[in-house]
């Protein structure tokens, strides 16, 4: 009866989890990694399901994931872009890149732009100091960012 | 000035395949592991004077002490690489070319701790690294390297990868293990003794990812090779990293015991656009901030940056130069911090907010000079009174920032 379940690859990888921690638990993190790569968020239904499959009341689930920032709690675009704004991106100009991205796309951090296809977030520190300004597209990340360089990456999502 | 303990493959094409790294030394010291006791080894890393390089730089060999003996519970390794002090980059290197350095480790400090199962807790952001991390171990496992037997001897230990969800105080050991046990990442209390972690009631220790990736080196060449290198109090070499208006930002392995000023000309290439150098936080931004004359006489080991009031940290020091105000400076962080704070304790959650509204009032021309004391008042209410070092570490940066470059607060007061 539930909206959600794990694709047949995703409940091995979690069968194979279940073996991986003296107890179940700590199976709620990759649990829900494994919604979201299935989904791209974590929707009131998987948590219901994720909580059946541990035993858990789905408002510990809920808990949880609220805690954890990478986790979508609402359907997202199909390229979410995270823009660190921590002090070395800042300093290195990430600032201009937010303004550049909402000139191109029309969006500020927080939002979707209107086709669906981009999101986007203001993230603290990626670790990726050394290649300032950096932020990743759908996790991948791309560091030493210019407005150029991040125009052709948007440009190449476009097609 | 740069040296090669843990960076020795960092440059070498493909060093993370386990064909690659092999042919460059890596598991070369498990057969001599497995001539030591587990006792012997740990004595090893007490004589090498290793501390943690995750920040708090705690001796590595007496943590491994504190696991009881003979106790019937399993014991666990947990490998910080929650990375996530702004600065802080070192890590990933390790992950990105030499994950098979970090499997070497952690079959040296498991055995020296009598654990069978490590885990290793990766930033969620670093899904490429988790995801290299991870073929490595695959890899390893195929070549019987992990498993029942671990290199053909009478040991068995396996490793699993356990990606965060985006939370900086998961770094915070405690949190971390709250976080791995299926709980939001609040900090634990901390015993009045010394004592180890505990993981779902059974005993662990949790080390930082370069920690454990210098083991190898010390028990392969013994503890006098380690001391060969560094200070006398704090022997050993360190990933240095470096970021901001940098000609070369990066990160370099350096022994203890250099100067910054030469680590910034000499390695990074200067400032950048010929820009002068303002102010430098040491080691993530948790340290106290160095004014450009504090620069000059500041040596990269834990005691002489405590002679000078910082603290050495993580070692990723973020540069700042003349052009950039220090009340963004200090908005930027407290924003962080105030992001970051997990809200458990209420001077930390409360604090870091109110910080952060009035630098934004300052900023707005609304400032006056009691709102410097009100946040010196409030960095005071927030030191010592919490669970986890996470509120001590803002007061830390921020009560430095606003001491030290006060006058670029005042004149933002209209």
């Amino acid at each position: 009866m539930n909206a959600f379940n794990y694709t047949p690859e995703n409940e091995q990888e979690f069968q194979r989890l279940l073996t991986r921690y003296p107890n179940s638990d700590s199976l709620l993190l990759p649990a829900l990694w494994l919604v979201q790569e299935q989904d791209g968020w974590v929707s009131p239904e998987a948590m219901i399901y994720v909580a059946d499959k541990l035993g858990k009341s789905p408002i510990e689930v809920h808990s949880f994931a609220s805690f954890y920032t990478m986790f979508n709690l609402k359907p997202i675009g199909t390229y979410h872009i995270e823009l660190c704004k921590t002090l070395s991106c800042m300093m290195m100009g990430s600032r201009e890149i937010k303004q550049f991205i909402k000139e191109t796309v029309g969006i500020e951090p927080g939002e979707t732009s209107a086709d669906g296809k981009f999101h986007l977030t203001e993230v603290e520190c990626m670790g990726a100091c050394g290649g300032a300004p950096a932020m990743a597209i759908n996790g991948k990340y791309y560091e030493k960012l210019s407005k150029e360089s991040v125009g052709e990456l948007l440009k190449g999502c476009q097609s | 000035m740069i040296v090669n303990v843990v960076s020795k493959n960092f440059d070498i094409p493909n060093s993370h395949t386990l064909e690659v790294a092999q042919a460059n030394g890596r598991y070369s010291s498990i057969d001599k592991l497995f001539t030591m006791s587990p006792d012997d080894v740990t004595e090893a890393v007490c004589n090498s004077g290793l501390r943690g390089k995750g920040g708090g730089g705690a001796a590595c060999g007496p943590k491994w002490k504190l696991m009881p003996k003979d106790d019937p519970r399993p014991a666990y390794l947990i490998v910080n690489g929650d990375e996530s002090e702004p600065g802080t980059f070192k890590d990933r290197q390790i992950f990105e070319f030499d994950p098979h350095l970090l499997i070497e480790g952690i079959i040296c400090s498991s055995y020296a701790i009598n654990a069978h199962h490590a885990y290793i807790y990766i930033r969620g952001e670093y899904k490429f690294w988790s995801d290299r991390v991870d073929e490595a171990i695959n890899e390893a496992y195929r070549a019987g390297i992990l498993g029942q037997k671990v290199m053909g001897h009478d040991y068995c230990l396996d490793i699993t990868v356990h990606r965060g969800g985006g939370a900086y105080i998961c770094g915070e050991k405690s949190a971390l293990i709250e976080s791995l046990e299926g709980k939001r990442g609040h900090p634990r209390l901390k015993p009045h003794g010394k004592e180890c972690e505990w993981f779902f009631d059974n005993p662990a220790t949790v080390n930082n990812v370069e920690t454990i990736a210098t083991v190898p080196f010390i028990v392969e060449n013994g503890y006098e090779a380690y001391t060969a290198y560094g200070t006398e109090k704090s022997p050993g070499t360190m990933l240095f990293g470096m970021s901001g208006p940098v000609k070369n930002p990066g990160i370099y392995e350096l022994q203890f015991g250099e100067k910054m000023i030469d680590f910034l000309n000499k390695v990074g290439g200067g400032m950048m656009e010929g820009k002068k150098l303002k102010a430098i936080i040491p080691g993530g931004s948790s340290c106290p901030i160095l004014t450009a004359d504090e620069v000059e006489k500041a040596v990269l080991d834990y005691e002489s940056m405590w002679d000078i009031g910082s603290t050495l940290g993580t070692g990723g020091m973020i540069v700042i130069d003349e052009d950039t105000s220090m009340v963004d400076v200090a908005k930027n962080l407290i924003e962080f911090y105030h992001h970051e704070s997990c809200g458990q304790c209420t001077p930390c959650r409360e604090g870091t907010g109110w910080i952060n509204k009035i630098i934004k009032k300052i900023l707005e021309g609304e400032g006056s000079t009691k709102d410097l004391d009100t946040i010196l008042d409030v960095c005071e209410t927030m030191n010592g009174k919490t669970v986890c070092v996470f509120a001590p570490a803002v007061k830390d940066i921020i009560k430095s920032i606003v001491q030290k470059f006060r006058h670029e607060f005042e004149q933002e007061f209209k």
